[in-house]
């Protein structure tokens, strides 16, 4: 299994580079070359920190190398900020576009007496026939650290509750995405990265 | 719903885990990445290794320790101690830290948060905060003070204000130690300091018993809480620690 692993110099790469060579995948490092966004088997997009930090994608060409990526049929996924970056933009920064993929947008979490960021182990409600999260049970916890999240739609694979539901994992084909931190989520989290290393469109 | 974290404090010094009440009387525990991996499969929810070697020679060793630490670590990784700079910190989280505690160089160079913060994230910068309550003040609480060198000398600053500009600078995390002698947390300070930030606040020092736990995530309004000597004494394990929390109302992460 290999990897291709996008660096947009936003946060640290190491745990999720740890995590998926610890079960068994060749990753490679990316910050621009598109060589290696052509011939990937697999993408990850990770990503903490800022959402005006994906202009680095753009400016790199680094964007139309995905977007051609996931027309291709490439199985992606995107980690947090990652995962935001697949809708059409976040109220973080709102003149940064995402990819599009899916059409909503992120949001900053509603006033409330609760924290923000959402910071913890919190639960995932599965909602679909999900390949990213096939073998999830409910009650699973996973690690959370963020300020904004995905709103729940027909493409949402799994929701968690704080504050409002929200989109926790989103999923439509080879497109996925994970709010929360799997590299950092034990062996639940191991499991899903495990589930998106063995994608496979169905026959 | 979010759960209370119960996170597995690490002393380490000269790249061994060391246990002791206040830094004295220092007893050999072990190794530090075998430490860290036994409580994250007995159910710890973060690991905090927090590194009391004093010396500049120390760095090399520490960093070596984080690396063999975290390479089969997969539930967040915390390391402290010694961060003076922005390029201290960079070192510890190549290493393959996800968070970095700081303390005193914070209050020596508050500016030290805004550098690590932009670089890595929000969610990547702990401050830790060593307080005690003022009995002289009108406010004991309110007007708690901060102490440095490992509580013998005041830093001149008030607890729930420093915690505030640490959260505007742009800190994600408050650590904030107490007590340090298995007498529970102050949970009043704790609420305080809670109830100041809109950040997380992990609450340190002084537990000795469940109630302690069960008291600072009630009353003191903790998010998370730091267990280092319990396991020492009382019971043997975060998952032990989290089915009797389970058992008095909170919520935790079980099964784990």
């Amino acid at each position: 299994m290999r990897v291709t692993v996008i660096d947009y110099k936003a946060g640290n790469l190491t745990s999720v580079l740890k995590a998926l060579r610890h079960l068994g995948a060749e990753t490679i490092v990316t910050d621009g070359d598109l060589a290696l966004v052509e011939t990937a088997e697999r993408i990850v997009l990770p990503g903490v920190g800022h959402f005006q930090a994906t202009d680095r994608l753009d400016a790199t060409g680094l964007t139309t190398a995905i977007r051609a990526a996931i027309a291709r049929g490439v199985p992606f996924l995107g980690i947090c900020v990652g995962m935001q970056w697949l809708y059409a933009g976040s109220s973080e920064a709102p003149n940064q576009p995402g990819l599009a993929h899916f059409k909503e947008s992120c949001t900053h979490f509603v006033e409330s007496p609760e924290k923000v960021p959402h910071v913890g182990w919190n639960s995932l409600e599965v909602r679909k026939n999900s390949k990213l999260l096939a073998g999830v049970e409910p009650g699973e916890y996973v690690y959370f650290t963020h300020s904004y999240k995905a709103p729940v739609t027909d493409d949402t694979a799994a929701v968690t509750y704080y504050i409002e539901p929200f989109a926790s994992a989103v999923e439509r084909g080879n497109v996925m995405g994970v709010q929360f931190h799997p590299e950092k989520s034990g062996a639940t989290g191991l499991k899903i990265l495990g589930n998106f290393l063995t994608w496979k469109e169905a026959e | 719903m979010i759960t209370k974290r119960i996170i597995a404090c690490l002393d380490v010094h000269d790249g061994r885990v060391v246990k002791g009440v206040q830094f004295v009387d220092l007893i050999d525990a072990g190794d530090p990445a075998t430490q860290a991996a036994r409580h994250a499969r007995e159910g710890a929810d973060e690991i905090v290794l927090l590194d009391i070697t004093a010396t500049h020679e120390g760095r090399q060793t520490l960093l070596d320790t984080v690396r063999r630490t975290a390479r089969e670590l997969f539930v967040p990784f915390c390391v402290g101690g010694g961060i003076r700079t922005a390029d201290d910190a960079a070192q510890v989280f190549e290493a393959g830290a996800d968070k970095v505690s700081v303390n005193s160089a914070a209050l020596k160079n508050p500016q030290l948060i805004d550098d690590i913060g932009r670089s890595f994230g929000a969610q990547a910068v702990v401050v830790a905060i060593d307080a005690r309550r003022d009995p002289a003040a009108a406010d004991p609480v309110r007007d708690a003070q901060v102490f440095v060198q490992g509580g013998r000398k005041l830093a001149g600053r008030r607890v729930v204000e420093w915690a505030r500009e640490a959260e505007q600078r742009g800190a994600g995390e408050i650590l904030l130690n107490s007590d340090g002698m298995r007498t529970g947390f102050d949970c009043e300070l704790t609420a305080a300091v809670s109830e100041a930030v809109g950040i997380p606040v992990i609450a340190s020092g002084g537990a000795g018993t469940v109630e302690h736990f069960v008291e600072v995530f009630g009353r003191g309004r903790a998010d998370a809480a730091l267990a280092a000597s319990i396991f020492h004494f009382q019971i043997s394990s975060a998952r032990s620690l989290k089915e009797e929390l389970a058992k008095a109302g909170v919520s935790v992460r079980l099964p784990c």
